[in-house]
């Protein structure tokens, strides 16, 4: 980037200072979002029924010492959940900005598409099937089954968007599959019988509570291999930003593209929504913050700032989700959905305006 | 080394598996500009289609150099071929010099950073066509043309030997037509480079292609220099015109002539007739005109306006015979314009005709006398 930044100011000084200007702009968006990220994580910890200080917080994670109380919460509670919603937040965001790029949609992304919610239905087969066997749904499980969901969702999609060719009627067919994904998980919910289905019930309304070390490390684990994978086709997805047309002139090879950006943003989302079940709008509403924050669509840019900003969204939705009200927890969804919604409305309005 | 920049042999384009139009062959030298037209629906943009791998050949074999197209890989073709789409573009949050930086994909390595050389050469690019000055706009802030400007610079900088347009002028208003097309001959100059487009534009493709190609039915129908391709009869044909006429000479369109005997009989001459002759088409009012040379410009529009036209050989004094058919046609009419106060050898009898208008008791206007 240095290198760029020198070779643009050229003598004639203005367009230098302008140059200058944009990397200026993309330091500070990506300072603001982790020095928001660091503020968050912080202040996620310190905050619940029991309020840990900030010092204390210092002393548990660095030191690994304090009190027993305290200690637990922080590295068995709070610290799980707020890598989750940081891991998962980022994933969502990322996958959605994926799914924009192949419909050539802003308003596309995994909870929209239905593709979420096609997740949530098997895995929600998957962990009742087990609960019957009295077995122990592991992650991997929960992983592969939220993967085939996204598929089974995708496939529809892809079906319907052969058909249309107009960007609000995909999406409506995007919610009619997710309503009816959602119709069967609650009445399979309904009708099982056990003590754990409360869980089972919250995780299906999109939650990061009751989130596991073992969730974590693996979700870790499959978000970063995702994320290395898209960062490396930033080139392609800067190409085909111009249209199938232009990105196969430049040597694209479309198919294969394709297919890798179904793939990796089903599994992104898919690992959303194995431990974190359906997170409404932040695949819509981040990517479009992130890209106005830094005026640009170039992917490489985007990509890493809309993994930060998806993560920022998710860690402040899941303090209000669990502080607000507290003791009584919100669903993620329902305060991703108060902050997400108007961004997408205003994106349909703007859209509308610039068609018009 | 091969001559052409790309041919082909025996292509059959369609979709689907059905050919729509087959044995096309096109072949292209350096510097060459090849443009196909025809009626919207003859294939045009399916030749070209076929020719940028977007759809694959029915049959047949495209050659890029010495190489088989199909044979090379996507960053091989892209180094030598590039396109500018007729879709309308609208890219999120791009300047048109990002758009332009697209051009230098298949030189860039996996995280497409560009180098310097990279930015020079998108830098050259915008300025061949004069898009330097508004390059850190956004791309859907521009106007049509500047964007169609800001497209062609974007293929210019992925330096291909061919550059494939598609309709490029259709959204554009007449300046900025004229504008896109010289920028285009001149990058050709230039560069040496090939260009292979589509127009709809006829008066346009007759002056920036060096040669032609002629689209209709099942088949290409003609191939040659656009002198051979743009007579009359044949673009009337091509298109299937039945109202109204295409002109070779002037490159333009004319109504169609009004229907009826003539009621208005129009002396011309000069070049003066033409106005006249289009205001009482629109008019609707049938007219006849006369007595014009063959050479005269005014002939080229009364041969198609007029219900009829009394014409002379070029640079001889109108004939007693011509005058007599003159005056029977005039006799009939209810008003005659005269256009012209220019009297020379050639049309002295044109000055005989208005005295006989007068004797006749029908009224003569002046018109756009100097």
């Amino acid at each position: 980037m240095d290198r760029k930044t020198e070779s643009v100011s050229r003598p004639d000084g203005k367009k230098g200072v302008r140059a200058g200007r944009i990397y200026i702009r993309y330091a500070a968006a990506f300072g603001i979002l982790t020095g928001l990220l660091l503020i968050l994580t912080v202040w996620n910890i310190n905050s619940g029924s029991i309020h840990i200080s900030v010092r204390d917080i210092l002393q548990i994670l660095f030191q690994r010492q304090g009190e027993d109380a305290a200690y637990n919460i922080v590295w068995e509670i709070r610290l799980p959940r707020i890598l989750a919603a940081l891991i998962l937040g980022g994933a969502l965001s990322v996958s959605g900005f994926l799914l924009q790029t192949f419909f050539n949609n802003p308003i596309a992304g995994p909870f929209v598409l239905g593709i979420s919610s096609g997740a949530k239905l098997i895995v929600s087969l998957v962990m009742i099937y087990m609960l019957e066997k009295a077995a122990v749904a592991t992650s991997g499980h929960l992983i592969i089954a939220a993967f085939f969901g996204s598929m089974i969702s995708m496939g529809f999609v892809l079906v319907i968007a052969r058909k249309v060719r107009n960007m609000s009627m995909l999406v409506i067919s995007g919610i009619m599959i997710g309503y009816i994904c959602s119709a069967v998980t609650d009445f399979v919910i309904t009708f099982a019988d056990d003590s754990n289905i409360v869980n089972l019930h919250n995780w299906s309304m999109g939650s990061f509570s009751g989130i596991s070390w073992d969730n974590v490390y693996l979700a870790a684990v499959v978000v970063l291999i995702c994320m290395i994978l898209t960062f490396l086709m930033s080139k392609p997805i800067s190409a085909y930003q111009l249209g199938e047309a232009y990105a196969q002139n430049m040597g694209v090879n479309i198919r294969a593209f394709r297919v890798s950006l179904i793939l990796l943003s089903s599994i992104l989302s898919a690992c959303v929504t194995a431990f974190a079940g359906p997170i409404s709008f932040v695949g819509i509403a981040v990517p479009h913050l992130v890209k106005s924050l830094l005026k640009t669509a170039k992917p490489i840019l985007v990509i890493p700032g809309c993994f930060l900003g998806g993560a920022v969204f998710c860690l402040l939705c899941d303090l209000i989700a669990r502080t607000v009200f507290a003791p009584t927890e919100l669903s993620i969804s329902s305060v991703t959905a108060v902050f997400g919604a108007p961004v997408v409305i205003y994106i349909m309005i703007r859209r509308k305006r610039l068609m018009g | 080394m091969s001559e052409y920049v790309v041919r082909t042999k025996q292509m059959e384009v369609g979709y689907d598996g059905k050919p729509l139009i087959r044995n096309i062959e096109i072949s292209l030298k350096p510097g060459e500009i090849l443009t196909l037209i025809g009626p919207n629906g003859a294939g045009k943009s399916t030749i070209l289609k076929s020719m940028t791998r977007q759809l694959k050949l029915i049959g047949g074999t495209v050659y890029l150099g010495n190489d088989i197209m199909s044979r090379m890989s996507g960053n091989e073709v892209a180094r030598k071929l590039s396109v500018v789409m007729t879709e309308r573009l609208r890219p999120e949050m791009m300047t048109c010099e990002d758009v332009v930086s697209t051009g230098r994909y298949p030189y860039t390595g996996t995280l497409g950073i560009l180098t310097k050389e990279d930015r020079n050469k998108v830098r050259e690019a915008m300025e061949l066509v004069h898009t330097l000055e508004f390059k850190d706009r956004d791309f859907t802030a521009v106007s049509d043309g500047q964007r169609q400007r800001v497209l062609l610079a974007r293929a210019i900088c992925q330096e291909p030997e061919i550059i494939v347009l598609d309709e490029p002028a259709s959204f554009l208003d007449i300046r900025h037509k004229l504008e896109l097309l010289s920028v285009l001959k001149n990058m050709v100059l230039q560069k040496n480079t090939a260009v292979l487009m589509s127009l709809h534009e006829l008066d346009l493709a007759q002056k920036v292609s060096d040669r032609v190609i002629c689209v209709h039915g099942d088949k290409i129908e003609k191939y040659g220099e656009p002198e051979e391709i743009f007579s009359s009869e044949y673009i009337h044909e091509l298109y299937g015109i039945t109202t109204g006429s295409y002109n070779e000479l002037f490159g333009c369109l004319e109504m169609q002539r009004p229907s009826g005997d003539p009621r208005v009989f129009v002396i011309g001459g000069n070049g003066k007739g033409i106005p006249v002759y289009r205001k009482l088409q629109r008019a609707g009012i049938p007219f006849a005109a006369g007595v014009l040379h063959r050479n005269d410009m005014d002939y080229e529009v009364a041969k198609v306006l007029a219900s009829a036209v009394i014409p002379e050989e070029p640079f001889s004094p109108v004939s007693r015979e011509n005058y007599e058919k003159a005056k029977l046609a005039m006799l009939s009419c209810e008003k005659v314009i005269c256009c012209t106060d220019i009297f020379g050898p050639g049309n002295y009898k044109n000055r005989d005709l208005l005295t006989d208008a007068e004797k006749a008791g029908i009224p003569v206007v002046y018109s756009g006398q100097t």
